[in-house]
Formats: structure tokens, C-alpha cells, sequence
């Protein structure tokens, strides 16, 4: 007996923040700091939301747009996933599409209001964005097709609850590992991690993400931050799922194991955020086509 | 057939009318009004057409004359007649505003003439059932879009464009008579009675796939389309770029319905054009710097995607896979709708922009968003929808090609459809990635930020008929992208004339239909969204300080219009990964010393296929001509030995033939 499908799109709304203080602990603790507490992410939001605006006066209308965008995009994308066992909101087959393009509108919007504010800095970052999320994009659509491939499934659930039900053959144990490698790339590189792109700094040479987002404050950027973190939990969850696709006797077991699952992914980009260096900018794009590659990969060897 | 007969004739009395009013001024109120009934009727008669079933009708047909005017429309017609007589409609509004200013130094009555034509021709050559009749629609249409491409004849660079686009588009005509006259070759040009000799099939398909894809825009015959379509007034260029290129791909698929079971290299070919026509579509619309001559550009994309759905949908007929056969069909026309809505939308905004700061070079342009906030707002709805984002209507071709793409492998039939869905996949991945660059960057540079030149400062909004035609544009982007779950029954008639009809075809678009219904269900989740946390910002921000400021970037003191990032640089790290597909050319003026007094950075990308191949084929084709020139010696006498030698020559091939008897 599973619980109606709102229950965790209800628990992973209210979540998501949580998934940062993980990260920022992990990272801390390789630093031998004590860190933030692991709800910082929640006060940093209210904080924001409590404040006003200021706007530049180059801004028109797209630069308001892009938050509620992403958090839109946000909350449609979690609905689109599911959480351990449970089903999800929206499923059909293809949606896995449907989600790649929304995270695309959220983009498309975000890049542009970086452009709105006639900032050179943020020019620059919208235009790394495009060319990264130009390489992710084929990366993240092949490695679902791989496992689609394998299971005989079209949609993110279907995928998901047919690797449950049992794909232990001889090909999925080599192509769910090279899926996984490729996938967890893909929410680096997506989520604006290292070694792709850093999150705590908008200095020039590292600025991608960050300094998109630079002119935006008060409600707006705490939307921004809630939108990342949904945006993570997506990625996280269907990481964690296709790693972790057994199915316990009880739902209240099946919940613990998503969520410890979940943590065990979200420790691992903690853990690669304090143990590599970001990469040069030069390089990205050599890791994002390996992603590809290894995504084309998998499907070559689930096609045998 | 009564109202498409009428619309022909509303059409070309309007031609005769516009032409004879020249340069008076009602001119250009009448063109649009023809227009814009012209349409009405037309989308009025393929739309009952679609219930009352096929029609022919012919004013001479079994006669002897050799050209029978006969018209016949089936679905796959009358689809193709809506989308163009929609386009055709709205664009004549768009040119009613659009040419307003150039009523005292130009004669608008012959180039609303020349529109009405190709309207007209446009309508008959999607609906030709004879070889001879089209060949002549055909000519009408390459013709008269040629007249409104050297609108501005005074300008040397339009006057080349027009110039290439003559070369091209009869180079296609040559490809088209070749394939007529086989089709023709049981004694009568009739579609009715067109049989291809199964032996000829594969040739009959080179020469359309060359002929109708020179002008639909594959690679490499696309060299036509970034040269005509910025040189042409914007609502042709829209017309062009949206409505007559899809002339070539209706003729594909009405070749294909001669021809029988489809090969299945056929599909692949297709595929590997598609592919390649798509990413280097885009790659070079990136790198351009004129905002028509992007969208000409993009337009060579889309032709690709749409290639690629045809190419999947072969593949699934030839390998007797209905799902993907259906799919791939349906993608190839939705998209053919899709791309034309907004693909006349943005050649709009580029018009709009163009009439207001005189300027399409996207390096001096930006921060019109403020100045033109109506045009604004459309082209970035235009270009979120050319990106396929949801819950716009580019999504929904896309997604149908996707879809069956996935279940190519997920039904397992056979290397062949698995093989082709991944390239499909892999492909339509990419061209999204670098569409969304390309269309950020159009809409950054040239509408948002700082204006860049002192022209752009000062620009204005449209009048009422181009804004009013955009607003109507945008809506349909966004009704064709929630109303994905009707649209895709409505074009299934059109499909199955390709496909044919089974049990396996009727639950596939069941399920699609069902799919597209929770895409609009998401769509419409998602505007709701957006406009709730809207409303709750709002809410919020009230009663609280809400304050302008300069924008803060890092601190900088003093930001400055040119210290923004330009078009080129934001699409320098892209091009730059594909420099050796798109051979951009860079000039750097380095600053040099302490104190530099200058510094300069110049780009260009020129068509590779223009400048590395057609050219140098023309040079050739030049020299030995000269070289053939030098036979002409200007003495009588010698003229009589050649007439002399050509005599003998015939003498002695007709001997050989009697000897050999």
C-alpha cells in the first residue's frame, strides 16, 4: 500500500532546501569546520523573502519573470519524479522530454534576464551557460534513452519501477553503472556544482551560474535559491532511485531507503565538491561530451 | 472546391487590381483586403474539405491541350493549403503596415500583385494533379518571390541575393522536369495516372529529394535561403521562410505517394540529411550577426528537424513499424504548422525592429524591449517557441518525433529503427541545446540591456497592423501549444494519405493524444503557477520599498552601453567548438603598449557551402565557358565549318545506327 502521490510531492516541496545544508556539512566537515547548520538554506530563504526589491533600470519585465520561472519549473519537474516507491504525479510516456524542456524554459529565461541587466559579467555567464547546457542536454537525454532501452519503458517512472522489477540481467549491470556515471555528471554540471561551476564564488573565471543571478536580491533571489534546490532534489531522486531500486516489505521501510538514498547522492557531490578542484573552463566541455559519450555508450551496449 | 476556386479567383482579380492601381495609394489598403479574403476562404474550403472528403476538379482535363488546369485536394492538400493561406493572411496585414513607408518612392501596387501571385501560386501548387500544371505553378511561385525579393532593387546586395535565388531555384526546376517527365512516362502527366516504374523509384526520389529539397532548404542546396530571405520586405521573408519552403516538402510528400512502398535507405537518407541540415542550420545561425539572415538560418534548422520526423516516419514504414511510422509523419506536419506560426512571428519582430532603428546588425541594436514593448514581448514568445519550450508550440512536433524516436528501441523492431532513433535523438538534443543559444542570444542582444547605437535609442513602437498581426502570431503559438491533443487529430487525415490507415495507427494517436493532453494539462499548470507566485510576489512587495537603481555588477561605477556583451562574443565559446564546421574568419587588431590607442576585433562566417563549393563550381563552370569562347571567331566561314562538321557528325551517327541494326 502506497500513499497517495501528493504526499511526497508535498514532502519533497518542503525538503528540497534541506539537500544544501547537506552538501555545505559535507564540505565542511572535509574542511575540519563546523559549517552552517543544516537548515541554513530555509533561513537564508525567509530572510529573503522578508526583504524588498531593488531593480536596475536597464530591467524590463524578463528580469522579474525568470524566478517565478524557475520555481515553477521547480515544482512541475518534482512532480514529475518519484520518490522511492511511490508513484509519481505526472507520468507518461515521454515525459521525460516534458522535463528536459522545462528545465530548458527555465533556463531560457534565466540567460536572459542575466542579459537584461547590460552587465558584461553576467553576459558572460549567460553565454557559458548556453554552451555548457548545450552539452548537457544530449548527455542527460541519451542516458535516459539507455535506460529506457533497457527497461522498455518511456516515462521517468515507468523507467524507474521497471528497474525495480527486476532488469538484474547481465547488460543492465554493466549499463546502469555507466548511466549513473554520465547522469551524475549531468546534475554537476546542471546544478552548478564542481568541478564544473562554483557555487560560492562569482569571481570571473569561475562565474557560470552565479553570476547570472547577480543582480537579483531580496524575494527574488530567495526564489532563485528555492528553485536550484528543487531543481537538485529532481536530479538527486532519480540518481538515488535507479542506484537504489529495491522495494522493502513495508512502505515506512521503502520511505527511509529513498530518503537514505537520497542523502547517500547528495553526500557524493558534497564529497566531489571537496575533493576536486574546479576544472578549467577550457575543459568543461570535455567532460560534459565524455558525459555523451558515456551516455552512448550505455545505449550501445543495452541495444546488443 | 466551390470556395478554394473562389479564393483563386478573389486572388488573382486582386493581383490584376493592385497592378493596375500602381502607385496610388489605395493600393496598399486593396492588396491586403484580397489578401486576407483570399485566405478566409481558402482555410474556410480545406477545412470542409477535411469533412467532406477529396475533390477534383479540372477546367480541361483528357482534352489535348498539353496543359490541363486541374486541381484535386485530398488531406494532406488541404492541410498544407491552411497553413499557407493563414500565413499568407496575416503576413498581408503585417505588409499592409509594413510597406506604408515606402508608398512614395516605390510602386506597391506590382509588389502586391507579385504577393497575390504567389499566394495564389503557392495555393495551385499544392494542389496540382497534373505534372505539367505544377511545373507551371511552380515557376509562377519561383517567379513572383523572386520580384519581391528585388523589392529594393536599388541595393546591390539585394540584387545579388535575388540573383542567387534565380540560379537556385531553377537549378531545382531542372531536377523537377527530369522527374515529371518519368512520372509522365506512361503517356499523361496526370497525378491520377502517375505509376513510377518500380525500377525508376529510387531515381524518381533523388530527383524530388534535390529538386523539392533545393527549394525546402536541405544542405547542401540551402544557399539560397540566407542570401533571399533577409533581402526580401519582412512579410515576404516571413512568407517565404514560413509557407514556400514548406512547398518543397509537401512535394516530397506527394512524390512519396507515387512511389509506392518507401526504401529504407530512403528513410535514412532523410534522417542524415535532417541531421545534418539541422545542426548546421543552427551552428550558423549562431554565428550571424544580421537578425534576418539568423532566422533564414534557423528556418535551414527546422527544415532539418521536420526532414528528420520524415526520415523516422520512413524508416518505420519501410521496416513495417507503424508506431513509428505514424509518429515520425505526424511530427514531420506538426512541425511544418508549428514552424510556420512562428517563424512568420519572428521575421515580424525582425521587421518591426528593422523599420524602427534601420538596423537588422544585432551589434548595434539592443534595449528595445523598453522602446517597443508590444514587438518585445512577441518575438521572446517567438523565440521560446522556435526553442521547443513548453508550453509553446514547437514542443509538441518535437515531442511527437522524440516519442517516436523512444519507441523505436523500446518496442524492439530491429537494429535498423533502434539505430535510427538514437541518431534522432542525439541529434534533436543538440539542435535544442544550441537553438536555445542561438534564440537567448537574438532575443538578449537585440531587445534587452542598453541600446548599443544611438539609432536604437531612438526607436519606436510598430504601427497597429504589424503589432496586431504579431498579437494574433502569439496566440496561436500559445493555443497550437495547449491544444496539442486536437491539432494531432486534426492532421491525421493528412497523415495517413503517407502512412494508410490501420487498427495499430488508430490506438497510437489514441495514446498520443492522451500524452499531448497532460502536456497542455502541465502547460497549463504552469502558467497558473507562474502567474500565482506572480500575484503573491506582489502581494508581498506591497507596503514594502521597491526601489530603481543602476545595475550593480559587482560594483562597477560606471557601466557603459559598450561594455556589454555583444552577439558575437556571446556566441564566440559555441563557434569556436565548431570552428572547423563553420570556418568563422577573425581579424584582431591586438591593443598594444601601456597606453593603446586602438584595438578592433572583426568576424565574418560566411556559407561554407557557398564559398568552398558552389562558388568554386561557378568559377569552373565560367572558365570553361570561356574556353568554349574562343570558337567564336566572328568569320562567317568558320561558322559554316561548324555547321558543316555537325551535319557530317549526324550523317555518320545515323549510318553507324543502320550498320549496327
Amino acid at each position: 500500500m502506497n500513499h497517495p502521490p501528493y504526499i511526497h510531492v508535498a514532502v519533497s516541496l518542503a525538503a528540497a532546501p534541506f539537500l544544501f545544508g547537506v552538501i555545505n556539512k559535507v564540505k565542511a566537515g572535509f574542511a575540519g569546520r563546523k559549517g552552517p547548520p543544516l537548515f541554513q538554506m530555509y533561513y537564508d530563504i525567509v530572510k529573503l523573502m522578508r526583504k524588498g526589491a531593488v531593480y536596475s533600470r536597464t530591467t524590463t519585465e524578463m528580469f522579474r519573470l525568470s524566478p517565478l520561472v524557475s520555481v515553477a519549473v521547480g515544482i512541475l519537474a518534482v512532480m514529475t519524479v518519484p520518490l522511492g516507491q511511490t508513484e509519481s504525479l505526472i507520468s507518461f510516456h515521454g515525459d521525460i522530454f516534458l522535463l528536459a524542456y522545462l528545465f530548458g524554459m527555465a533556463r531560457f529565461t534565466t540567460v536572459l534576464a542575466a542579459m537584461d541587466t547590460g552587465s558584461a559579467f553576467e553576459g558572460m555567464g549567460a553565454s557559458r551557460e548556453v554552451q555548457f547546457s548545450m552539452l548537457a542536454e544530449p548527455a542527460f537525454l541519451v542516458g535516459l534513452a539507455a535506460l529506457s532501452l533497457l527497461t522498455g519503458e518511456s516515462s521517468v517512472a515507468g523507467i524507474l519501477s521497471a528497474l525495480r522489477n527486476g532488469t538484474g540481467t547481465a547488460t543492465g549491470h554493466v549499463v546502469i553503472p555507466i548511466c549513473v556515471a554520465s547522469l551524475f555528471i549531468v546534475l554537476l554540471a546542471e546544478n552548478s556544482r564542481i568541478p564544473v561551476d562554483d557555487p560560492n564564488t562569482h569571481l570571473e573565471l569561475t562565474m557560470i551560474h552565479e553570476v547570472m543571478v547577480l543582480d537579483h536580491g531580496g524575494m527574488d533571489l530567495g526564489f532563485i535559491h528555492y528553485g536550484s534546490a528543487l531543481k537538485l532534489w529532481v536530479f538527486a531522486s532519480i540518481i538515488a532511485r535507479i542506484l537504489v531500486p529495491v522495494k522493502m516489505s513495508s512502505p515506512m521501510l521503502d520511505a527511509a531507503l529513498a530518503t537514505a538514498s537520497l542523502l547517500a547522492v547528495t553526500v557524493a557531490v558534497g564529497v566531489v565538491e571537496s575533493t576536486m578542484a574546479r576544472l578549467r573552463m577550457l575543459r568543461v566541455p570535455q567532460l560534459l561530451t565524455g558525459a555523451t559519450i558515456l551516455s552512448l555508450v550505455a545505449l550501445i551496449i543495452a541495444m546488443r | 472546391m466551390i470556395l478554394f476556386l473562389a479564393a483563386l479567383i478573389v486572388l488573382l482579380t486582386g493581383a490584376f487590381v493592385t497592378a493596375c492601381a500602381g502607385r496610388r495609394l489605395w493600393a496598399n489598403t486593396a492588396g491586403p483586403l484580397f489578401s486576407v479574403a483570399g485566405s478566409v476562404l481558402t482555410v474556410v474550403g480545406s477545412l470542409m474539405t477535411y469533412e467532406d472528403g477529396p475533390w477534383e476538379w479540372a477546367l480541361n482535363q483528357g482534352g489535348s491541350a498539353i496543359l490541363s488546369i486541374h486541381f484535386s485536394m485530398d488531406p494532406l492538400s488541404a492541410f498544407f493549403c491552411t497553413v499557407t493561406a493563414v500565413i499568407t493572411g496575416i503576413a498581408a496585414i503585417y505588409g499592409g503596415g509594413y510597406l506604408k513607408e515606402y508608398a512614395d518612392e516605390k510602386n506597391l501596387g506590382m509588389a502586391w500583385a507579385f504577393f497575390l501571385i504567389l499566394s495564389a501560386s503557392m495555393l495551385a501548387v499544392e494542389t496540382a494533379w497534373d505534372g505539367i500544371f505544377f511545373l507551371v505553378a511552380w515557376e509562377i511561385m519561383s517567379l513572383s518571390s523572386f520580384f519581391l525579393v528585388i523589392f529594393e532593387s536599388e541595393k546591390p546586395e539585394v540584387l545579388k541575393a535575388g540573383w542567387v535565388y534565380l540560379v537556385a531555384t531553377h537549378f531545382a526546376t531542372a531536377f523537377l522536369m527530369v522527374m515529371f517527365m518519368i512520372l509522365g512516362s506512361a503517356g499523361s502527366f496526370s497525378f491520377g495516372s502517375a505509376a513510377v516504374p518500380p525500377a525508376l523509384k529510387s531515381v524518381v526520389f533523388i530527383l524530388a529529394l534535390v529538386g523539392f529539397g533545393t527549394k525546402a532548404g536541405f544542405s547542401p542546396f540551402h544557399v539560397w535561403l540566407p542570401e533571399a530571405h533577409p533581402a526580401a520586405p519582412s512579410h515576404v521573408s516571413a512568407v517565404m521562410s514560413a509557407v514556400m519552403v514548406k512547398a518543397g516538402i509537401y512535394g516530397i510528400l506527394r512524390i512519396l505517394t507515387f512511389t509506392g512502398e518507401p526504401l529504407l535507405w530512403w528513410g535514412w537518407t532523410l534522417v542524415i540529411l535532417g541531421a545534418v541540415t539541422g545542426i548546421g542550420g543552427v551552428l550558423f545561425a549562431l554565428a550571424q550577426k544580421d537578425l534576418k539572415r539568423l532566422l533564414a538560418y534557423s528556418t535551414v534548422e527546422n527544415i532539418g528537424i521536420i526532414a528528420l520526423g520524415l526520415g523516422l516516419g520512413i524508416v518505420g514504414m519501410a521496416t513495417t513499424h507503424p508506431v513509428m511510422a505514424v509518429l515520425g509523419v505526424s511530427g514531420c506536419l506538426m512541425h511544418v504548422l508549428n514552424h510556420a506560426v512562428f517563424k512568420s512571428l519572428l521575421f515580424f519582430g525582425a521587421g518591426s525592429v528593422l523599420h524602427a532603428t534601420g538596423s537588422k546588425n544585432m551589434e548595434n541594436l539592443g534595449g528595445l524591449m523598453k522602446r517597443m514593448e508590444k514587438t518585445g514581448s512577441f518575438f521572446m514568445v517567438g523565440a521560446a517557441a522556435i526553442c521547443a519550450l513548453p508550453p509553446l508550440n514547437g514542443f509538441i512536433g518535437e515531442f511527437l518525433i522524440y516519442l517516436g524516436s523512444f519507441k523505436a528501441f523500446t518496442v524492439h523492431y530491429g537494429t535498423q529503427g533502434s539505430l535510427c532513433g538514437i541518431l534522432t535523438i542525439s541529434t534533436l538534443a543538440l539542435i535544442g541545446g544550441l537553438a536555445a543559444a542561438c534564440f537567448t542570444r537574438a532575443g538578449g542582444v537585440v531587445f534587452l540591456g542598453e541600446p548599443r547605437s544611438s539609432e536604437a535609442e531612438k526607436a519606436h513602437e510598430s504601427n497597429a497592423f504589424m503589432t496586431g498581426s504579431m498579437a494574433i502570431l502569439t496566440a496561436l503559438c500559445l493555443a497550437l501549444g495547449l491544444a496539442g491533443p486536437f491539432t494531432i487529430r486534426l492532421i491525421q487525415p493528412a497523415v495517413q494519405v503517407l502512412t494508410g490507415r490501420s487498427h495499430a495507427m488508430d490506438t497510437v494517436i489514441f495514446e498520443g493524444g492522451d500524452y499531448l493532453m497532460r502536456i497542455s494539462v502541465a502547460g497549463l499548470c504552469f502558467l497558473i503557477l507562474v502567474l500565482a507566485l506572480r500575484l503573491i510576489r506582489n502581494r508581498f512587495l506591497s507596503g514594502r520599498s521597491v526601489e530603481e537603481a543602476g545595475t550593480w555588477d559587482c560594483g562597477y561605477t560606471a557601466p557603459d552601453a559598450r561594455m556589454q556583451y555583444t552577439a558575437s562574443s556571446f556566441s564566440d565559446p559555441v563557434v569556436t567548438m565548431f570552428q572547423a564546421a563553420v570556418r568563422s574568419k577573425k581579424q584582431v587588431d591586438r591593443p598594444v603598449g601601456l597606453f593603446p590607442e586602438s584595438g578592433a576585433i572583426q568576424t565574418r562566417t560566411d556559407d561554407v557551402v557557398l564559398t568552398r563549393l558552389i562558388s568554386p563550381m561557378f568559377v569552373l563552370a565560367a572558365g570553361v565557358s570561356d574556353r568554349l569562347h574562343r570558337m567564336k571567331k566572328g568569320y562567317n566561314q568558320i561558322y559554316i565549318l561548324y555547321i558543316v562538321l555537325a551535319l557530317f557528325t549526324l550523317l555518320f551517327w545515323t549510318f553507324y545506327q543502320e550498320y549496327t541494326r
